[in-house]
């Protein structure tokens, strides 16, 4: 039961916290708090989830960023804040429709309600000073965005929370969030204890007035909605036995990097990836390995590479534009088979594009960005975890593949945050010490197995191993060379390293029944939704499946099979696909989907794709609604 | 020198390196080019110095003098054009045993990879860069390069460049934590071998410009230079670089110039002329990058997932 329905119907009620209270029970929820950039939404937020994940809810958390750093107050645009989704059970994604939404001022819900994020019975809690603001325009701006709301069938709930708080603080601006804090805590049922222990937590190292102040405020706001609000609800958890960890997929790919071995982060600024080598900046120390912060893209990739060669795999972490200034020297580090890893957290692009927005658009550039063949492996988080064990995946198989690694997310991981099963750390993981033994005589730099392409790579210290890396064509002595032997001999050898890799790997599982009329694919930060939406359909007695890729060079084997089993397959991508209806378009024109792009090409399947460039995730309804249009007939599918 | 040591007695070290030890594939620059004065000193520096071939990378970019190290027989890295610099600093990152050479020219560091020229300098970690600068793009076939001299006919600017030249020496000299600055000619054997030896002696980046001949194209361009000796002007200075007292009579015009003194050093690198050749500048105490991006690297594997238990600790509900 949703929060909507449980409001309409009355069911569900359970005995909330104090004595004369009525909770109602629900699987899960999601909130919204919005206000002005500065206000502390998030970090209200963050709290929130936490201390959710910490009670054993599933949880989600996704932050509501604005373009600019300082935008105007009282602006849609400006719309800064978090979404918060948490449940019973394990959450994998932001969800449709918000059921609860805490705003600061009126004019940052017309930014949501432009972007879909309510329906009608969304309960909005609406700061009410607006309504007395001394400068009329304020004031009637108020009024009228209250009315369009109730008219949207929102339900408005005017508030002073501003007036409240300034009874603990002379400046409401800046505790308001903690007020706001602990009016969610007592809405659903959350121990405010808790609370407190985070705020502790986060200003330790602050004067006791400040925590003293904040926890105030929290229980001003817990006390304030007892007593104004007739809202009270419970989402039941499970008690876990399983140790967890609750990080963003930014961190998650810094403790991967931490726990891989590697011991080097060479990067420049760049949103959205930045978040990660901010973490590791603090913590990568710690562990023995360094953050170099170099003076552009091109050099951090050059001097991970340059450590690499040396022997230490190094990673770089970047996004689209970095990736596309990178290109060169992957190109080089594919010619001279030197392990790396390379981490694309996806922005939207093209150019500068959409910094702080989602976009799956990196992955033909990470496949084919270079001139000429560079085959290297690429694989794609689909969850928080994966960004995690991925990178310790990549750097192995950077080593023993001698290759490149290119690690794709995307914003939508790098900012959402989820619980997940803390990893069982293992001395297996770290990478071992270098070798700097007497380099075997007679064996080439480039030793390469026939079969495979795989070779030993001798390191600088290994004496007898002495040879020249270079970009030029080269034979397996690392000697230039401009035959035509040479250059083909070298470029089968690369490729034949994927062929090995994907040998290696087992054919994806498919969720779902085996065979069925429809089978959507996805890769990436789309797993949750995608998940969901088939769920919800197969429930309805739709025939539909998924099946989420991991790699995407080499793909996993068996694709071709599994897509012969269904009548339609349908890749869902957050990427730029001309629809077939618009003016011009012709199946000859059409510029499908990326990774639809890539499954046409490999299977000769007639794969159709449904993807757009919104700058936002795709959300399971959005899903769910296309699946259902597709298999009642109403497109009629090429195949 | 061969192990015999002041006092007479015999140092036998494990292994004796000679100059084949160092020498890789047959040079293929061209007959006359300056590039093969620069690869026998080095050559001799790292016999003399007695450093196993394993633990020296020669590092470069891309055109003429990028190919230095495929002449070497140690390590080598011969990467993309511009961009020797930021590998050479990775390469050191983490492996601060080895010791690294940077052969670069004059369109490979001041041209394209004018903006890693500058920062490796600002990160001051110790390896010897040389720039073999003959004032022109050589393996491209002739193009204006940034220290081509105004109004040299290049197929660029068959009428001539049009822009005076870049001056490295006051450029790099102008980088905050610079602490090694020398110039030295090709034609001058002695004075190339003692000014990289004391390159490759600093402790920290060293930058070394060879003002050198390319045969091809560029081959008058210091012609005058040649012709009168007077025109060149050697620093000399207790602290500087020495030479023999048969080579010092090649130098008519000397200066005595402490190499501490950051003013004296840009007062001669901006003068046009006599063009200077020695040390302009060194600091030994200035801070070097890859005692800090070595950090942690001893830690053991147990004290390693400690430390990354401890951090997990941190996100854990």
């Amino acid at each position: 039961m949703n929060l909507a329905d449980s409001l309409e119907t009355g069911e569900n009620q359970v005995a909330g916290p104090g004595a004369n209270v009525q909770a109602r029970r629900l699987d899960e929820a999601i909130v919204e708090i919005v206000s002005d950039s500065g206000e502390g939404a998030q970090k209200a937020g963050q709290i929130f989830g936490m201390i959710s994940a910490k009670m054993g809810n599933g949880v989600w958390t996704v932050e509501i960023i604005p373009a600019e750093i300082k935008p105007p107050a009282r602006s849609r645009e400006g719309a800064s804040g978090i979404r918060i989704r948490f449940g019973s059970q394990y959450i994998t994604n932001m969800g449709d429709e918000a059921d609860l939404v805490v705003a600061f001022n009126e004019q940052v819900l017309f930014g949501r309600i432009a972007n879909g994020a309510f329906k009608p019975g969304t309960v909005v809690l609406l700061e009410n000073k607006w309504r007395e603001a001394q400068v009329p325009a304020v004031a009637e701006q108020y009024q009228a965005a209250v009315q369009s709301f109730r008219e949207q069938g929102l339900i408005v709930h005017e508030l002073p929370m501003e007036a409240a708080c300034l009874e603990l603080t002379p400046n409401p601006r800046v505790g308001k969030n903690m007020f706001v804090l602990g009016m969610l805590c007592f809405i659903f049922s959350r121990e405010v204890e808790r609370a407190y222990q985070e705020v502790r937590q986060i200003f330790a190292k602050k004067d006791a007035k400040v925590i003293a102040s904040n926890e105030a405020l929290i229980r001003a706001g817990y006390d304030f909605a007892r007593e104004h609000l007739e809202l009270c609800f419970e989402v039941p958890s499970e008690p876990r036995s399983q140790a967890m960890l609750v990080t963003n997929g930014n961190q998650a790919l810094g403790l991967g990097v931490m726990a891989s071995g590697m011991e080097l982060l060479a990067m420049y600024p760049i949103t959205p990836a930045t978040a990660a080598s901010h973490y590791l900046a603090g913590a990568f120390r710690k562990v023995g390995g360094f953050v170099h912060q170099a003076e552009d893209e091109i050099a951090a990739i050059g001097f991970a590479i340059g450590a690499s060669y040396a022997g230490k795999t190094a990673c770089t972490i970047t996004s689209g534009p970095g990736l596309a200034l990178k290109t060169e020297f992957i190109g080089l580090a594919v010619m001279t088979e030197i392990p790396l890893v390379i981490c694309v957290v996806q922005r939207g692009g093209p150019s500068t594009g959409l910094p702080t927005k989602v976009e799956q658009g990196d992955l033909l550039a990470a496949l084919y960005g270079e001139p000429g063949d560079a085959p290297k492996a690429i694989m794609a988080a689909a969850t928080i975890e994966e960004c995690l064990h991925f990178v310790v995946t990549a750097r192995r198989l950077a080593e023993a593949f001698r290759t490149p690694v290119i690690l794709l997310t995307d914003a939508n991981l790098a900012t959402g945050v989820q619980p997940y099963p803390r990893p069982q750390l293992s001395a297996d993981w770290l990478a071992p010490p270098i070798d700097q033994s007497a380099w075997q005589e007679g064996v080439p730099p480039y030793d390469w197995d026939a079969t495979t392409g795989i070779s030993p790579r001798p390191i600088p210290g290994q004496a007898g191993g002495e040879y020249v890396l270079t970009g030029l064509a080269h034979t397996f002595k690392s000697k230039v060379a401009y035959d035509p032997e040479s250059n083909q001999r070298g470029c089968d050898m690369r490729s034949r390293k994927l062929a090995a890799l994907q040998s290696t790997l087992k054919p994806p599982q498919v969720n779902g029944d085996p065979e069925g009329d429809l089978l959507i694919v996805g890769w990436g930060s789309t797993l949750g939704s995608i998940e969901e939406a088939v769920g919800k359909a197969r429930a309805q007695g739709h025939k539909v499946s998924s099946v989420h890729l991991r790699f995407l060079s080499p793909l996993e084997p068996g694709l071709k099979e599994i897509f012969s089993r269904f009548k339609n397959v349908l890749t869902v991508e957050i990427n730029y696909s001309d629809r077939p209806e618009v003016p011009l378009m012709t199946p000859e024109t059409r510029r499908y989907a990326q990774l639809a792009w890539l499954l046409r090409a490999h299977t000769l399947v007639d794969i159709d794709c449904w993807s757009s460039v919104q700058g936002q995730p795709i959300q399971p309804g959005a899903i769910h609604a296309e699946i259902v249009r597709r298999l009642q007939g109403e497109v009629l599918c090429s195949a | 020198m061969f192990g015999l040591k002041a006092d007479w007695s015999l140092e036998v070290p494990p292994r004796y390196y000679t100059l084949e030890d160092y020498a890789g594939g047959e040079a293929r620059w061209c007959p006359g080019c300056g590039d093969h004065g620069v690869l026998n000193a080095v050559q001799r520096i790292c016999r003399d110095e007695q450093i196993p071939p394993e633990k020296v990378v020669a590092v470069s970019g891309i055109g003429c003098s990028s190919r230095f190290p495929h002449y070497m027989g140690t390590y080598g890295f011969h990467g993309l054009h511009g961009r020797a610099l930021p590998v050479a600093c990775g390469i050191k990152s983490r492996r601060p045993d080895l010791h690294v050479w940077v052969a670069t020219g004059d369109g490979d560091c001041f041209s394209i990879g004018a903006g890693h020229w500058i920062h490796a300098v600002r990160y001051n970690m110790d390896m010897t860069l040389v720039v073999f600068d003959n004032n022109v793009y050589g393996l491209t076939k002739n193009q204006t390069s940034p220290t081509s001299r105004q109004g040299l006919r290049t197929n660029t600017h068959p009428f001539g460049a049009l822009l005076p030249p870049h001056n490295p020496l006051t450029v790099t000299l102008g980088i905050t934590n610079v602490s090694f600055v020398a110039q030295t000619v090709d034609w001058h054997p002695a004075h190339l071998y003692a000014t990289l030896r004391a390159a490759f002696d600093h402790k920290g980046f060293s930058f070394v410009r060879v003002l050198q001949r390319c045969p091809q194209y560029t081959g008058q361009v210091f012609e005058d230079l040649q012709k009168d000796p007077a025109k060149l002007l050697l620093l000399t200075h207790n602290d500087g670089i020495h030479l023999e007292e048969s080579s010092l009579k090649l130098f008519p015009t000397r200066h005595n110039h402490d190499p501490s003194s950051m003013s004296g050093a840009h007062a001669i690198a901006a003068a046009v002329e006599p063009v200077p050749v020695g040390l302009l500048f060194r600091d030994p105490a200035r801070p070097r990058y890859e005692t800090l991006s070595s950090e942690g690297l001893d830690m053991a594997t147990d004290a390693k997932l400690a430390a990354l238990e401890r951090t997990f600790d941190q996100f854990a509900v």
